[in-house]
């Protein structure tokens, strides 16, 4: 029988000066309280936000709020289960929901000094510093596609699309970039 | 041509760059900073165009966006050419082509102007009235031909090449138009630190002023106006959090201070970079708004006031200061107001000779009377206009007095240019978009913003502060005071308060009351005198209206068009209103103001559709297995935003033998099919399998771990709204499928349920439609393809129908779900989504040995079909029970509840009379009868005869050899064996109502 635990082909992105794609990675919805955040907080080494809208981030991995019992968590990519069976264990006996996405969705990276006048493009919300800043995350729209914004630097947003949004994403995101002058 | 008409000096331009450009075929020049108006003006030219309706001949009345006559066509190339724009607002660029419009064969001499004499005969409202007969005649005869001869600009015969770019903007202050109320708005808001954008419809900030005389005394802050200017943009220019817009127009006020921008970027160059989008459209959401957006100089109405060379008084000033162009050389002036006195003196200093002015108050002189008089112009007070003459150039006016409706002191005067000034009409266009309250103010002869229904203030001459100075320090005060609002710690979302929104300024005259309505003619006076230009109403127009009973202003506007389109009445509305007024003998507000429509100028389309076209105009949806289907050559199919192989053609292979093939392959070895796209919900904890309870029809507790179940959707009230295969992975966890195009509606139900019913569940939904590639093997091979891939027991003992195991194949993590939606052996592999190419590729190569043979979604609708499976949606409508498919099975009866149960229970939901899903034979086998059709009880039923039902599903069956159908017929489980009747092209066949359940009715093979 052939292996193929490797053979991953994650959705293809041109990058550009603007825009480029993250490698895989693994990635959770966790739903449930505040135990539930205290719990999966320890088993990370992680804060997990109860700010609105707000990410921590720890050294190779960030937790992002999306709700007030939702959390999107990202780890760099590693084989299952690493990741999730130790944060299941850590989760026994606690009302709540783990789900992997790893597959689900894909990072995008916009970057660059007109990186927010780029996602202004399509995103209706105010990427101004004052309203949207460093550390703050969302889902939102991008054009007709529904993403999670999270802007990691001030001239930085990482962009969650789902898979089969990512091609159409990308492409919107080129098109915007002539519209800049 | 040359420029003869240009002053040695002075105005906004630059004399020393040449601009060729045509109009209609004929080269000009001009200079860089011209418009086509000013250019055409420059050249002697002032006929550009013709009337709607009548043909008339029409030069410029005004100078800026409420130009109503000259509408030009400007052209690029086939592709790129923009029909009624205005003259005045196209600016001048190297090579322009501009066209004429609404005029042939040519604009000089236009064979339609035989409406101008016909004009008797086709007054407002003549089309309603006349052609009446024939009836069918309007819509196939009279309706295009007067639409062929009416209109203007014709549209673009190609595809626009263009690109178009969006952009949402934020701030804390809009300001819209920077005249010198919104410059000081947007200095006072800046000052304070607050995010401002200021957008002006213009090139060049700096409106009025920008036309004043740079030889007069008019000062700012101690500066020369021109000096303020400049040094007020540069600081605005300079401070970061400032966004300057010019070329933009603020076309439309929407709820909650959103307005919409166009930004036109490429229009006013020679030769644009194609990557570059010629427009912009904006959607600025503002915490604070001020509508700095001036005043409309108003025409006058009176007998031949729409000649060219008849021009406000103002656009002459603008010619004249801003352009450096002599409008006329020899002038008369009609006002109701002062601001034409200062206009015709600086016209005079730059040597226009100033025939006379005609003022329509008096008898008495006003102050500027006097003044005018020493210079040597003769002023004749208490006058009105009888008369104008000139084909394509005015050429005389005729004045007088009138005592007692008879004329005296009548005079002729020859002249090639008239000015008037009727006084000035605040814009308040997009307050009233706002839904802001227009008060009438009595003493100004206008409407003026009231009470705002968003935060939004008014500034300057568009609320009546007229003068330069009140307009500059009443622009501060709203600026000032929209940054303290809009950056207030404790904001409210209601409008500014009473405080707020009180003016820093009263309303002051500095822009006389001005007059409304028509001149007064003496009895039986003839000429017609024109109240809107762009749709060619008069006077008589609108006392017509009034005399065949129309009251209502938005009846009249109706009947006669005053103030529609394009133009939405900007020069015309309040002269309409004074006619209506005194022919009803009602007061102006009496009468009331219609509606002002967005957007204030015409926008593209280009801008409105964005990014959004060709690739980019919806996303397309692609499986992590896309690829692989293309290059085996699928034909796709649009699902929702999905594309989805619809079948795999080999070389020349139609449709039909495809099908056939596929649906073979499948029944006798393997077919694999990409079903990725179907929705997956993953329902998590301890409450999960409540949720379930609730919200399906089925009994989901009995359901034991690793085991599916067919799961039953309905709305609440009580028709199938989705399916699925429903499986329970673990204890409090389960894996459910839906519809593909019902994947997002579905969670939304479920999120609605859970977060507003029963917010007490301790249970949770993820989307994981795309966590998954989903790979189905279906066939008596299946077995034997994944065997050798797979660390799960495959046979029927260890896996039997319906049932999940979790494992790996080739390495892979895997959900491997036993289940069929063929009626054959089948499994549905489900791996994460990168390795979907991997896995499928290595499942294909095992098949092989099995002929395996890929198969698309319309194969799997046939192989569906055999078996009587339903397509939600296709074989439901929406009105369709459980009962009525032939799913009443699936119903949990024991339940206390779900989502559907109470509508269930209604009698005319378990009517036996009710459309129930059947089978339909056709007695011809070879006959494929079309999904749509009715079904009759009787051979040759004839409307009205009522249909049975129709045919939800039809297709040939190759393993059967013959048609099959589906049909929702009433009362049709109790009609099987019956003959009834569907129509075919051609004539009708009969059909014969079976089991909808076509193969393997015992489902042997389901089971194998």
């Amino acid at each position: 029988m052939r292996d193929l635990s490797a053979a991953r082909r994650p959705p293809l992105v041109s990058a550009s000066t603007a825009l480029h794609a993250l490698p895989p990675a693994t990635r959770y919805v966790l739903r449930g309280g505040a135990d539930v955040r205290a719990a999966a907080g320890s088993a990370l080494g992680l804060a997990i936000p109860a700010t609105a809208c707000r990410a921590t981030v720890g050294a190779d991995r960030a937790a992002l709020w999306l709700g007030p019992d939702e959390w999107l968590l990202i780890a760099p990519h590693a084989p299952p289960p690493a990741f999730g069976a130790a944060l299941a264990a850590a989760l026994e006996g606690l009302a709540h929901s783990l789900v992997d996405v790893s597959h689900r969705q894909s990072a995008l990276v916009v970057s660059g000094p007109q990186a927010a006048t780029l996602l202004a493009a399509g995103c209706p919300l105010d990427l101004d510093a004052s309203a949207f800043p460093v550390g703050m995350c969302t889902r939102t729209m991008l054009a007709k596609a529904e993403v999670v914004l999270w802007r990691t630097e001030p001239q930085v947003f990482r962009v969650e699309v789902w898979r089969s949004f990512v091609a159409y994403v990308a492409q919107f995101l080129g098109e915007a970039a002539r519209g800049i002058i | 041509m040359n420029e003869g008409l240009r002053t040695p000096e002075g105005g906004r331009i630059d004399r020393s760059r040449v601009v060729h450009f045509s109009f209609d075929g004929r080269a000009y020049t001009g200079v860089a900073g011209d418009t086509l108006a000013s250019a055409l003006l420059a050249n002697g030219v002032h006929l550009m165009g013709r009337s709607f309706k009548y043909h008339r001949p029409r030069g410029v009345l005004a100078s800026g966006a409420e130009e109503p006559n000259a509408l030009v066509a400007v052209r690029r190339d086939a592709a790129r050419y923009t029909p009624n724009l205005r003259a005045t607002q196209v600016e001048l660029y190297e090579g322009l082509e501009a066209h004429s419009q609404n005029r042939w064969p040519s604009l000089a001499f236009d064979l339609g102007a035989v409406n101008d004499l016909l004009a008797p005969f086709i007054p407002a409202g003549f089309y309603y009235k006349t052609f009446m007969w024939p009836r069918s005649a309007w819509q196939s005869l009279y309706e295009p031909r007067i639409r062929a001869a009416a209109g203007l600009g014709r549209a673009p015969t190609e595809a626009d090449p263009d690109r178009y770019a969006s952009r949402y903007g934020h701030c804390d202050v809009l300001i819209v138009g920077a005249g010198p109320a919104g410059l000081a708005a947007a200095a006072a808001a800046a000052a304070s630190g607050a995010r401002v954008m200021l957008c002006d419809e213009q090139n060049e900030f700096g409106g009025s002023l920008l036309a004043a005389d740079p030889h007069g005394a008019t000062a700012i802050e101690g500066r020369p106006a021109a000096q303020w200017l400049k040094q007020t943009l540069a600081a605005l220019g300079s401070n970061a959090r400032v966004t300057l817009l010019p070329r933009t127009t603020a076309f439309g006020y929407f709820p909650h201070n959103l307005l919409g921008l166009n930004e036109r970027l490429t229009d006013h160059l020679a030769d644009p970079h194609p990557e570059v989008p010629r427009e912009r459209q904006w959607q600025v959401r503002a915490r604070e708004v001020v509508l700095a957006t001036g005043a409309i100089e108003r025409p006058l109405v009176f007998p031949g006031n729409d000649r060219p060379g008849i021009m406000l008084a103002g656009a002459a000033r603008t010619w004249l200061n801003r352009y450096a162009v002599l409008p006329g050389t020899r002038a008369v002036v009609v006002t109701a107001c002062d601001e034409a006195y200062p206009v015709a003196l600086e016209l005079q200093g730059a040597g226009v000779f100033i025939a006379s002015i005609a003022d329509v108050r008096g008898p008495e002189d006003g102050p500027w009377a006097a003044k005018a008089r020493a210079a040597g112009i003769p002023v004749l007070t208490g006058a009105t206009v009888l008369g104008t003459a000139g084909r394509r150039r005015v050429n005389s006016i005729l004045l007088a007095r009138l005592q007692d409706g008879e004329p005296s002191d009548t005079q002729t005067q020859p002249c090639d240019l008239v000015l008037m000034c009727g006084g000035f009409t605040p814009s308040v266009h997009l307050f009233s978009q706002s839904r802001g309250k227009l008060l009438w103010d009595e003493g100004l002869q206008a409407f003026l913003p009231g009470t705002p229904a968003e935060r939004a203030r008014s500034a300057g001459a568009c609320r009546g502060v007229f003068a330069l100075g009140a307009a500059l320090a009443d622009g501060a005060a709203a600026g000032a005071a929209a940054a303290r609002e809009a950056t207030a710690a404790a904001r409210t979302g209601v409008c500014p308060s009473g405080a707020a929104a009180t003016p820093a300024v009263q309303p002051a005259a500095g822009g006389g009351a001005g007059f409304a309505g028509a001149l007064p003619q003496p009895a039986g006076a003839r000429g017609r005198a024109f109240v809107d230009w762009q749709n060619d109403v008069t006077t008589r127009d609108l006392t017509l209206a009034t005399r065949e009973g129309f009251r209502s202003i938005e009846h009249v506007k109706r009947y006669t068009t005053t103030g529609m389109a394009t133009d939405q009445g900007k020069t015309s509305n309040l002269n309409a209103l004074g006619i209506v007024s005194r022919a009803l003998g009602k007061a102006i507000p009496e009468v009331g103001l219609t509606s002002f429509r967005m957007p204030y100028t015409p926008v593209s389309f280009g801008g409105f559709a964005g990014p959004a076209r060709g690739e980019l105009f919806d996303p397309v949806r692609t499986t992590p297995m896309h690829e692989w289907a293309r290059a085996q050559g699928a034909v796709f199919e649009d699902v929702g935003l999905w594309k989805r192989a619809r079948y795999f053609p080999r070389g020349a292979e139609h449709m039909h033998a495809a099908l056939g093939r596929e649906c073979l392959a499948v029944r006798n070895a393997c077919g694999i099919f990409d079903a990725s796209t179907l929705g997956k919900i993953e329902v998590v904890g301890q409450d999960a399998v409540t949720f379930m309870n609730r919200l399906y029809v089925n009994a989901w507790t009995s359901l034991a771990v690793g085991r599916c179940r067919y799961g039953l959707l309905l709305r609440d009230d009580g028709f199938v709204y989705d399916d699925g295969v429903v499986a329970r992975v673990s204890e409090n966890r389960f894996h459910v499928t839906t519809t593909t195009g019902g994947a997002p509606r579905v969670l939304a139900m479920m999120e609605d349920y859970l977060q507003t019913e029963w917010s007490d569940l301790k249970v949770w939904l993820t989307s994981t439609t795309e966590e998954w590639a989903v790979i189905a093997v279906q066939g008596p091979n299946a077995r034997a393809v994944l065997a050798g891939l797979v660390d799960i027991d495959l046979a029927a003992a260890a896996l039997p129908h319906m049932s999940v195991a979790p494992g790996y194949i080739c390495g892979v993590p895997m959900r491997l779900f036993r289940v069929s939606f063929t009626g054959e052996l089948g499994f549905e592999v489900n791996v994460p989504a990168d390795f979907g190419p991997a896995v499928w590729e290595a499942i294909w190569d095992a098949g092989q040995a099995h002929g395996i043979t890929p198969y698309g979604t319309e194969t799997m609708h046939v192989l569906r079909a055999e078996k009587g499976y339903i397509i939600v949606g296709q074989d439901t409508d929406g009105t369709v029970t459980p009962d009525d498919a032939g799913l009443g099975w699936a119903i949990g009866k024991n339940k206390p509840d779900f989502v559907g149960k109470r509508s269930l229970a209604r009698p005319a939901m378990t009517s036996p009379q009710r459309r129930q899903l059947v089978g339909l034979l056709t007695t011809d086998p070879q006959t494929v009868v079309e999904e749509g059709t009715q079904v009759m009880a009787q051979a040759g039923a004839r409307a009205p005869a009522r249909a049975l039902g129709h045919i939800t599903s039809s297709y040939h069956s190759a393993v059967l050899g013959r048609s099959i159908a589906l049909g929702l017929v009433a009362g049709g489980r109790a009609r099987t064996g019956q003959t009834l009747y569907v129509s075919i092209p051609g004539g009708e066949v009969p059909v014969e109502v079976a089991s909808p359940v076509f193969y393997d009715p015992q489902g042997r093979r389901l089971h194998a």
